[in-house]
């Protein structure tokens, strides 16, 4: 029989019984809903969390120190032996900077800048600290809540304030944002750092650093309040942390500012004569990428550490979480086929005759078998279009309850289920093959039905 | 004019069902050889065999010793796929419980075995059309088994078994669920595409009278066996 022709008689034999036949796919539907929603929330969570993770920053990030700092967060790692060559410690410079930006998925290499300074605002003084923020923490969700707006270019002299420091500034403070604030900081100057550099007792070194090699002047810049936010975009790796007042790094850096490890910087910076710094962070495009960049970091002589591995093992946890969604809403879609089998058993029984009949006008053996399969195929095909888009409201329906409960708690709606198309066509897919194979037993009872016994049932 | 070549030749077939320990031998040992474009009445009492003889020959069933052979094929010796192309080709069937599928209308019905012989759609609405003329029953084609008379479905049966053209034409006791005039209606209508269409038609019946107004011939069966044979004189052919 032409395929045409078969799911002409299919269709038309599925009608026939047709509240049977509903119940029976809308069971498939259940099935395929009840999986499709338990994998759309396990999907939908994991989007979520791993959307957090990558706006917090932490994942994204490889955080880089120079070998010969025993500080840091890479100083905590297997000791290294001290009969390493001195020539391979290379100094976390300018170059070295330039040289991590040009690797492959880089976004962003940012030193650490955080200095004291005095703000000036209405009159009076408040003292807090400063710190240079990357433009690649545009999209971090630090900044989501933020009420103004971020810095409106990567050298814009403005600055974003911390909730509790602009409280102190103004009872108000939304009405801060477009007001001016001076800084009052010191600027460091490095006067001959070779000189001093050439130095080679560290006692005469500090000595003429304090006396002249270094020279602190005070300084003002006036910067426009772009914004205030609640939390603290810094907080977390890197040994930052604790700013109030935020810059652009670029504007923070133009300041040359005192920093606090001023003095290890200058010992640090050795013969080149180059300012260098304690620790770079290097913003990579995806976490994916982290290994990589920081293999390649750690090839060219630094120490490099990430979160990367907090990261993996929150993928199994997901991973496995998916598993006993999924099997959870297999087992709804396992009754579902029983209930396949059920009707088209009953409808051999029912359609013995008919059988008969076909065979006698000389239906083949895999005719009968064909009929019976495309009847189970449609009912696993409607069922799991329809079990799709029940899953899917059912997702939406939690997405909009979960939404509600939050704002009353007043926290920002979530998207907790997530359908991607991918697992629609799965779905539908999957409800297609588990009739077919629930089919399998019916379809080939009645393609070995015996014709002369087949006519022969009342 | 039947031909006296051999269409089929039943060469000591015998068909045996088990039941328990008993075994039932419905055809034993039978020999029976019939000509293209014969009218043959297989007449017997019921249990004697007739319709085990008349599936057998229609390839509904196989033999299980013996040999039947159709244009020179053996029954017996197909798969059941080759069994099913025999259906399908060469085989139209008539039952007593007509068994048009109540789901279909009555043109639905005579196209199916179109659809399985796969048949091209615009010529399978002609050859429906054509074969519901033959049995006079265009006007009723729109209509389901339910809605049609003991007599209309049976010659609605009729068109689909003929509409495929096959060679051979099975009636399993065709009038046993029709009183005698309907029964005679389609007795004379099976008699009429005999002589036109030169078909080949075995009936199984256990009235006599009708058998031996209409056929050929009558093999009489009893317990099996092929017990008498009487050539025809009928009436309606001279």
């Amino acid at each position: 029989m032409k395929p045409r022709d078969l799911t002409e008689l299919a269709v038309r034999n599925l009608r026939e019984a047709i509240l049977r036949n509903s119940l029976t796919t809308l069971g498939v539907a259940v099935g395929v809903a009840s999986l499709v929603a338990m994998l759309s929330l396990g999907v939908g969570l994991q989007t979520l969390a791993s959307d957090r993770l990558t706006k917090s920053g932490l994942f994204d990030a490889v955080f880089v120190t120079s070998r010969r700092d025993f500080r840091g967060p890479g100083g905590d790692g297997p000791p290294r032996k001290s009969s390493a060559p001195p020539e391979k410690f290379k100094p976390l410079d300018e170059d070295a900077r330039q040289q991590f930006a040009a690797l492959p998925n880089v976004v962003d290499v940012y030193p650490q800048i955080r200095f004291l300074t005095d703000v000036r605002y209405n009159g009076a003084n408040f003292s807090t600290n400063v710190l240079g923020v990357p433009e690649s923490s545009r999209t971090a969700s630090a900044f989501d809540g933020i009420t103004g707006k971020y810095f409106s270019s990567p050298t814009a002299e403005e600055a974003i304030l911390q909730a509790d420091f602009a409280k102190e500034l103004s009872p108000q403070p939304a009405t801060l944002v477009g007001k001016e604030i001076t800084l009052r900081y010191a600027e460091r100057r490095a006067a001959s750092p070779d000189e001093i550099a050439k130095e080679k007792d560290i006692d005469t070194q500090l000595d003429e650093m304090m006396s002249g090699g270094i020279s602190i002047v005070s300084r003002e810049k006036k910067l426009r309040i772009a914004g205030v936010i609640e939390s603290d975009p810094s907080a977390g790796i890197g040994g930052f942390g604790g700013g109030r007042v935020f810059l652009p790094i670029k504007v923070a850096e133009q300041l040359h500012p005192a920093q606090a490890n001023d003095v290890q910087d200058f010992v640090r910076g050795g013969g080149s004569g180059k300012p260098t710094y304690a620790a770079l962070t290097v913003r990579v495009q995806n976490p994916k990428n982290v290994l990589q960049v920081e293999d390649a970091i750690k090839k060219s002589g630094y120490n490099a550490f990430s979160l990367l591995d907090a990261a993996r093992s929150l993928r199994l946890v997901f991973t496995v979480f998916d598993l006993f969604l999924g099997l959870f809403g297999s087992l709804a879609l396992t009754v579902a086929s029983l209930g396949i089998i059920n009707t088209l058993v009953m409808a051999i029984l029912e359609r013995r005759r008919e059988i008969g009949v076909l065979k006698s006008l000389g239906a083949t053996d895999r005719d009968v078998k064909n009929l019976f399969f495309a009847e189970a195929g449609a009912m696993g095909l409607v069922g799991g279009i329809f079990g799709v888009t029940l899953g899917w409201l059912i997702g939406q329906a939690l997405t909009w309850g979960t939404t509600i409960y939050l704002r009353r708690q007043d926290l920002p709606g979530v998207k907790i289920s997530y359908v991607p198309w991918w697992l629609a066509a799965s779905a539908i897919a999957f409800a297609v093959a588990v009739s077919l194979v629930a089919g399998l037993y019916p379809a080939g009872r009645a393609a070995k039905l015996n014709p002369v016994e087949a006519l022969r049932y009342e | 004019m039947p031909s006296t070549q051999t269409l089929i030749h039943v060469d000591h077939a015998s068909r045996e069902y088990r039941l328990g320990e008993t075994t039932i031998r419905a055809v034993n040992d039978l020999s029976l050889e019939i000509s293209a474009g014969e009218f043959l009445a297989l007449l017997g009492s019921s249990g004697s065999g007739k319709s085990t003889l008349l599936n057998l020959m229609a390839g509904l069933d196989r033999p299980t010793s013996g040999a039947i052979h159709v244009r020179g094929q053996n029954l017996a010796a197909l798969d059941s796929q080759g069994l099913a192309r025999y259906r399908r080709e060469t085989v139209g069937m008539v039952f007593q419980s007509f068994n048009l599928l109540p789901r279909m209308t009555l043109e639905e019905n005579v196209e199916l075995p179109l659809r399985l012989a796969e048949v091209d759609r615009a010529e399978r609405g002609r050859r429906v059309r054509q074969a519901l003329e033959r049995v006079r029953l265009s006007a009723r084609s729109a209509h389901r088994p339910s809605e049609l008379s003991g007599g209309e479905q049976q010659r609605g049966a009729l068109a689909r078994a003929l509409v495929n053209q096959p060679a051979i034409l099975f009636a399993d006791e065709p009038t046993g669920n029709l009183d005698s005039t309907t029964g005679e209606q389609i007795l004379l209508l099976l008699q009429e595409i005999q002589q036109t269409l030169g078909m080949t038609i075995i009936m199984v019946t256990h009235e006599r009278p009708l058998a031996e107004r209409f056929a050929n011939r009558i093999a009489v069966l009893s317990d099996g066996r092929l017990v008498d044979q009487l050539a025809m004189q009928t009436g309606a052919r001279a």
